[in-house]
């Protein structure tokens, strides 16, 4: 099988007037990939799509596709197909018009259609449903006929912008699978838009953590998830404790922080940041929830905080301490439930202790909103 | 109680309400089938369907007709073509600039209709001497100064009725289109327009009917193709006929079926979109005629009015009203004379008790046997007034009598139209 064809963005920029939605941008999109934009709302995810498809003209840079400077092509020119925001299936045509109108753009006679649109039905698992119209279709239904549409033009990347979103989350973990295993199966690149994290990860081969225009940290889910680039990146994907401070010393790879909170404590500094921190730098160390432990009383150390625990919950396959934290942030800590019994704590000052190469150093920075 | 007054008082103002809707048109309807030459609804004289006849004779009123067709196609053309440019650059333009560009657009409809037909012809007249361009040149031309006139407010209107549904067009449709490949004149054939189309229809019918009606600005623009509104306007002043009666129940008659047609067809559009929300995918052009009816009164009533219309058009060809019409003004001819001839009795008795007043005058004055002299009249017209109602019943042979008289006092216009009627 081919590679594919890849993506290219080159200090990409979009103005809007003054306003920048998309700030200095470089990302590589090897051929084949499943690739994700992650970000909050209205941090330019959609921005970066339409400039892929066309109907954006960057302000500055290049977007390349397959090697080739696209400046200056349509979207009806361009090898990419989108899957908007809001499917934008044609509300007067049958789902096998629909299909495949590309292939009506084409010239392609109505009984090839009939054909095609026969085959792609199949493969979304809606074989019969041709002669309907997509008002008359569930939202998942019209999900997948907007796929099929899409992929009917034989695109070499395909775009898609936070397709699953109107879904609900049953229909939604189960398209999630039924994309990625499209997308194994045709072997064109795929460009997914998200604000949903859960959908990053379990999807993607590579994700990008965008914020407000800026693309923060590319990488696979484990490095985003594990090696956060920046506070936002470690705030945004996934739940993350946070302890402010400022470097007291950094030795190699790891670094002390005298944190506001919690005294001293030591953290690994993330990849992205190696080198780059010095001495009195100010810092935010993350620790996740499911990293930080409870120790034995009166433990102290580098790697030891106490917490006044405010109130638990049961979570099923977890059990959740939580406390005080910062600024009005709540410190959790998430036990797996293995079948052992759980305390109660709540009222109790505990002693929490983690593992050096679980707690992670960067930049102090903005943070996600929750 | 209290309710039922309420629900008496709604339907009674109903009932006014739509007897001042439509009692004109039901009146003016009625007039087309009477035979009098001046349209009347009562009395009613003689069911008569001359008048569609002499409609269909008069060659100024098809001429008309077939102008107005002609103007009406060429507004609608002109104009929804307009309105739809125009509907596109609202959606296109930035908000700030909308508001303005809206009232420009929408000014023409405020405009006295008379203002734009001057304008138009006084414009048009510049730019056709500004080429250098003769009277009989196109841009002088009646039928391209009319359409040109009536579209610049007609105009607007399509815009308004575009613009309304252009608001619920989803642009992100035109770029899914883009991005499947299409070109900008694709996807504007293929997407746009399709969702468009029953706005154009409603807005290419509206352009139709407003330019066919139009007096103000064609009176101006028209030239040597007076439309059917001029030719009407231009009749009244000598009088009208029923044939314009005829006319407008024909048109009446149009316009309801029209109505009922699209009604019954959006009935039968929402039934089959219904029934394929049941799952079941019927063939469209499977529809059969019973089911087309079944709980469409619209469609019964279509169904109604065209067998009423066949059944009309069929007794039209086979009546003949001669024989009542001459009934009539045989009847009407002996009710002048009954009048004629009291008046005559009037005057003899008139002339009698003038001298007899004389004669008293002359001898002594005696007022007493006044009465008695009064019911001396009232014997004299007895026999007249009785003979009056046994005359309507037997034809008589009097009239051959009396007729010298009736030709007499024919210009009393005690006769007024069964003369002009006949002939
Ligand atoms: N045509 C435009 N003119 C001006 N500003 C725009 C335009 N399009 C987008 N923006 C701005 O650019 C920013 C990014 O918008 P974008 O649609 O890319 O967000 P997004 O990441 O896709 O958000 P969401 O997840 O809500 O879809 C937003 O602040 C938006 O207001
Ligand atoms: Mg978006």
């Amino acid at each position: 099988m081919s590679a594919g064809v890849g993506v290219d963005l080159e200090n990409l920029w979009i103005r809007f007037g003054d306003f920048v939605a998309v700030r200095d941008a470089n990302v590589h999109i090897k051929g084949g990939d499943f690739f994700s934009f992650l970000g909050p709302s209205g941090c330019g995810k959609t921005t970066i799509l339409r400039a892929v498809s066309g109907f954006l003209d960057p302000s500055e840079g290049k977007v390349l596709i397959g090697g080739n400077n696209m400046i200056g092509i349509g979207p009806n020119k361009r090898p990419t197909a989108l899957i908007f925001q809001n499917l934008a299936l044609f509300p007067l045509m049958k789902v096998w018009e629909n299909i495949t109108f590309s292939m009506e753009i084409r010239g392609a006679s109505s009984a090839e259609r009939r054909k095609r649109a026969d085959e792609l039905l199949d493969m979304i698992a809606l074989p019969d449903q041709g002669d309907k119209f997509p008002s008359e279709l569930s939202g998942g239904q019209r999900q997948r006929v907007a796929i099929a549409r899409a992929l009917c033009a034989e695109p070499d990347v395909l775009l898609l912008d936070e397709p699953l979103s109107a879904l609900d989350l049953k229909l939604r973990q189960h398209m999630r699978t039924e994309l990625r295993e499209i997308q194994k199966r045709v072997g064109i690149t795929f460009i997914y838009i998200t604000h949903d994290q859960g959908e990053a990860l379990t999807m993607s081969d590579d994700i990008a953590v965008m914020r407000a225009g800026v693309i923060d940290q590319i990488g696979d889910g484990k490095a985003i998830y594990n090696d956060p680039a920046t506070a936002f990146a470690a705030s945004f994907v996934g739940e993350n404790n946070v302890f402010r401070g400022k470097i007291k010393q950094v030795n190699g790879g790891e670094a002390l922080i005298s944190t506001n909170r919690s005294g001293d404590l030591v953290a690994r500094i993330s990849s992205a940041n190696q080198g780059k921190l010095n001495v009195g730098d100010d810092a935010m160390m993350f620790i996740r929830p499911e990293a930080l432990a409870i120790a034995p009383d009166g433990a102290s150390g580098d790697h030891f905080v106490t917490a006044n625990v405010t109130h638990e919950e049961f979570e099923g396959n977890s059990y959740n301490i939580f406390s005080e934290g910062e600024g009005g942030k709540e410190i959790k800590v998430s036990i797996p439930n293995l079948g052992q019994s759980f305390e109660n704590h709540t009222g109790q000052s505990i002693t929490l202790e983690y593992e050096t190469k679980n707690a992670v150093v960067v930049p102090a920075g903005e943070l996600a909103a929750e | 109680m209290n309710n039922k007054i309420l629900r008496i008082s709604i339907w009674v103002y109903l009932g006014l309400f739509f007897a001042y809707l439509l009692g004109p048109l039901v009146i003016m309807s009625a007039t087309a089938f009477n035979s009098p030459g001046f349209p009347r609804a009562t009395p009613w004289e003689c069911l008569t369907f001359e008048w569609f006849g002499a409609l269909f004779q008069d060659e100024r009123i098809l001429n008309g007709i077939w102008n107005s067709v002609l103007v009406g196609l060429g507004t609608v053309t002109l104009s929804v073509a307009m309105g739809l440019a125009g509907a596109l650059m609202l959606t296109q333009i930035s908000a700030k600039v909308r508001s303005v560009y809206y009232t420009i657009i929408i000014a023409p409809i405020l405009i006295p209709g008379v203002v734009l037909g001057i304008s138009t012809l006084v414009f048009w007249d510049r730019i056709n001497r500004m080429l250098g361009l003769g009277a009989d040149s196109f841009l002088s031309n009646g039928l391209f100064l009319t359409i040109i006139g009536q579209s610049t407010f007609i105009a607007s209107y399509c815009m308004l009725v575009l613009v309304a549904r252009l608001q619920r067009y989803d642009m992100v449709q035109t770029e899914a289109a883009l991005d499947l490949g299409a070109s900008h004149a694709q996807a504007f054939r293929k997407i746009l327009l399709p969702f468009m189309r029953p706005a154009i229809a409603s807005a290419g019918v509206l352009a139709f009917l407003a330019s066919f009606e139009n007096y103000n600005t064609t009176t101006f623009t028209f030239g040597e193709y007076p439309t059917l509104t001029i030719e009407l306007a231009q009749k009244v002043r000598y009088g009208i006929t029923p044939a314009i009666s005829a006319l407008a129940f024909i048109i009446v008659l149009l316009t309801v079926f029209g109505a009922l047609a699209n009604e019954a067809n959006i009935k039968r559009k929402e039934r089959i979109a219904e029934a394929r929300k049941e799952g079941a995918l019927p063939d469209v052009k499977g529809i059969s005629l019973p089911g087309f009816l079944r709980g469409n009164p619209a469609a019964v009533l279509l169904v109604l009015l065209a067998i009423g219309t066949i059944t009309v058009v069929g007794t039209a060809t086979a009546y003949s009203p001669a024989q009542c019409i001459a009934d009539v003004k045989e009847t009407k001819r002996l009710e002048a004379e009954q009048r004629i001839q009291e008046l005559r009795a009037k005057r003899e008795a008139d002339r009698a008790k003038q001298k007899a007043e004389q004669g008293e005058e002359a001898e002594t004055q005696q007022s007493t046997p006044k009465p008695s002299n009064n019911s001396g009249f009232g014997n004299v017209f007895a026999p007249t007034t009785l003979s009056d109602d046994e005359e309507e019943g037997a034809e008589a042979p009097e009239p051959s009598n009396n007729s010298g008289f009736g030709n007499v006092f024919d210009p009393d216009a005690l006769q007024e139209d069964d003369q002009s009627n006949s002939e």
